[in-house]
């Protein structure tokens, strides 16, 4: 490879920690590692902004919020044409996700989301993609030779080291305005904070009812445990948003994760999986949650709690 | 107001699993399949949003398992439902799909096209915003509480962390809808009966771009990256080792 593209995510004002690992999978193909910022305070973002391995960093002054995707289709659209790269790497998320599928049809690339891996060998573009609940390897060509878009997944390579200031450059594009209007943002507020607990005892969807929910916040209290919950019992309205844990809800790393009923969905784990000890209980055995766990049992969970509350 | 809702069936596999010959596919001895689960909430979102007056059409790319999908949301309630011819080579990129599925969008001229916000087997979070693209429409991803006065599309859009954003476009539009944004409806007996006989067309897709992304091999891989210690015994013996476990941390 000789120009690959790093698209940073930018995310309240910040260059998110998921690009530094995106400079990372593109350093791994070899070739010039060009850093695109783009957004209100680009240049000055662009300062702290280089992780190791990045040869020169672009930026686009671009007036909308990090989360104007249409804006960032324009913008790195331009930075396509500008830098000519064999492949565009952004990190997997909901940002990216919004305008990076749009980019490659717009401009007749390749496109591959959610990657774990990418290799370069005779200027040959390979990626592996971990699906079906991680059950499945998949390895994908490009066989017409445009330009690949790969968006890869938070974890899949080390973070480049965060580096002295690269050679910037600003690139002007004349940026049309966006067809999405972005009204009232709100930020999960309330008076429960997991990031804070030792220990937590979530549950998801096999707790079956919001009844049953008392037997397991009662054996947290009394743990002086945290209640986390994965998605459903949250949008279930069973118990409020702030107990939820996964990409979409708050990320935690306590001492023990207890997972009770949560089937291990990636985006849960994202929330969960660099816990220090994991244990789970699922009456299935094949839940994609045990492949991630410490210690696990194929058990229900009421029983659990039973014995649980008994030992109390 | 019309709404086009795209529909897929997601697989399930079973933990022990085969591959075809070629290795591109999982022997369909070790799969099963239902409706995508955003693809219900998209449903859903598109019945509450005519409730009162508009029509539901479905669209699925793909072969004849396609048609399960469209007949799992015509039971839900959905008038028509039709399906785009497409192999599975065709499906392995999702800007295949996008255009394949434009072309039923041109055909259709609906209000508000929606879609998953992701198939949960293989999680692209991508066949969206790349028909948005191809349609030439402007669209808002993982959204919920979807409000239309016929003229704009009000929603909200969720990102990480728990942020969310009121966000509004001028219809006609695309958004993709959140899983569990709502509570799908199923349907009765009678639905799924009326589902079973109803007329699905089928749509041959003309122009379509060379798939730029080929799945070259699949296999067999083991989740996660921790090694499991499973718990023997009963009830007692699992809630006395979670005990354990917190107590050696407290
Ligand atoms: C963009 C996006 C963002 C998302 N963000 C999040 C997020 O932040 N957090 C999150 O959690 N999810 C999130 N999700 C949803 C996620 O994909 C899954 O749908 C969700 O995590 C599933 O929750 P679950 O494991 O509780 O339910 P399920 O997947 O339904 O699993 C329930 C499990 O309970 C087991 N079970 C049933 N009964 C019992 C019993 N009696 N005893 C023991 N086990 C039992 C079952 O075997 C099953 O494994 C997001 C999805 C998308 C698309
Ligand atoms: N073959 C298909 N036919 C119709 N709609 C599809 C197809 N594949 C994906 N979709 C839609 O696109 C959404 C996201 O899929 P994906 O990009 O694969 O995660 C799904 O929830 C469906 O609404």
């Amino acid at each position: 490879m000789t120009r690959l593209l790093v698209v940073a995510e930018i995310v309240d004002g910040a260059v998110s920690p998921l690009t530094a690992e995106a400079v990372s999978a593109a350093a791994s193909l070899g070739g010039d590692v060009i850093l695109a910022v783009v957004g209100p305070d680009a240049g000055a973002l662009a300062a702290q902004a280089a992780p190791a391995g990045v040869t020169e960093v672009v930026t686009v002054t671009a007036p909308g919020t990090d989360r104007d995707h249409e804006q960032m289709l324009h913008a790195v659209a331009a930075l396509v044409a500008d830098v000519a790269p064999e492949v565009v790497v952004a990190g997997f998320t909901i940002r990216s996700t919004a305008w990076a599928a749009a980019l490659a049809e717009r401009l007749d690339l390749a496109f591959v989301p959610d990657v774990v891996s990418l290799t370069a060998a005779g200027g040959e573009v390979t990626a592996e993609r971990s699906i079906y609940d991680g059950r499945v390897r998949a390895e994908y060509a490009f066989p017409t030779g445009r330009p690949v878009v790969a968006l890869v997944r938070a974890g899949s390579w080390p973070p480049a080291e965060p580096a002295a200031a690269a050679a910037t450059r600003a690139l002007e594009v004349d940026l049309p305005p966006s067809r999405v209007r972005a009204g009232e943002l709100t930020r999960p507020s309330g008076d429960v904070d997991l990031t804070g607990s030792d220990v937590i005892f979530a549950v998801g969807r096999g707790v079956g009812s919001e009844e049953n929910i008392a037997a397991f916040a009662d054996i947290a209290r009394r743990l002086g445990a945290g209640l986390g919950a994965s998605r459903p019992i949250i949008d279930a309205g069973w118990l409020p948003a702030v107990h939820q844990v996964g990409q979409t809800g708050v990320t935690v790393k306590p001492k023990v994760y207890v997972a009770l009923g949560i089937s291990g969905a990636l985006h849960h784990l994202a929330g969960m999986q660099h816990s220090k000890t994991i244990v789970a209980v699922n009456t299935n055995e094949d839940a994609p949650i045990f492949g991630y766990a410490d210690v696990g049992a194929v058990a229900d969970i009421h029983e659990v709690a039973e014995q649980l509350q008994a030992l109390l | 107001m019309k709404v086009l809702v795209c529909v897929t069936q997601a697989l399930e596999v079973s933990s022990y699993l085969e591959f075809t010959p070629d290795g591109t596919a999982i022997d369909a001895a070790f799969v099963s399949g239902s409706l995508n689960e955003a693809d219900q909430n998209a449903v859903e979102e598109a019945l509450a949003l005519t409730a009162d007056d508009g029509e539901v059409v479905l669209v699925s790319a793909g072969g004849d398992e396609a048609e399960e999908a469209l007949r799992a949301g015509l039971t839900m309630g959905a008038h028509r439902a039709l399906r785009v011819a497409l192999s599975p080579a065709e499906l392995a990129d999702s800007r295949t799909v996008a255009a394949a599925l434009s072309q039923a969008v041109a055909d259709e001229q609906p209000t508000l096209v929606l879609t998953g916000v992701q198939a949960s087997d293989t999680g692209g979070q991508s066949t969206g915003p790349a028909l948005a693209a191809a349609a030439d429409l402007p669209w808002a991803t993982v959204v919920r509480s979807l409000a239309s006065d016929g003229r704009t599309l009000t929603a909200r859009r969720e990102f990480e962390g728990g942020v969310s954003e009121l966000v509004q476009v001028d219809l006609p539009a695309l958004a993709t809808v959140q899983v569990g944004a709502n509570q799908p409806r199923y349907g009765t007996f009678k639905d799924k009966m009326r589902a079973k006989k109803a007329e699905i067309a089928v749509l041959t897709p003309v122009d379509l771009p060379t798939p730029r992304v080929v799945l070259t091999r699949m296999s067999a891989n083991q989740a996660g990256g921790r090694t499991v210690q499973m718990v023997q015994g009963g009830p007692a013996e699992v809630a006395a080792r979670i005990l354990s476990i917190v107590r050696e941390v407290q």
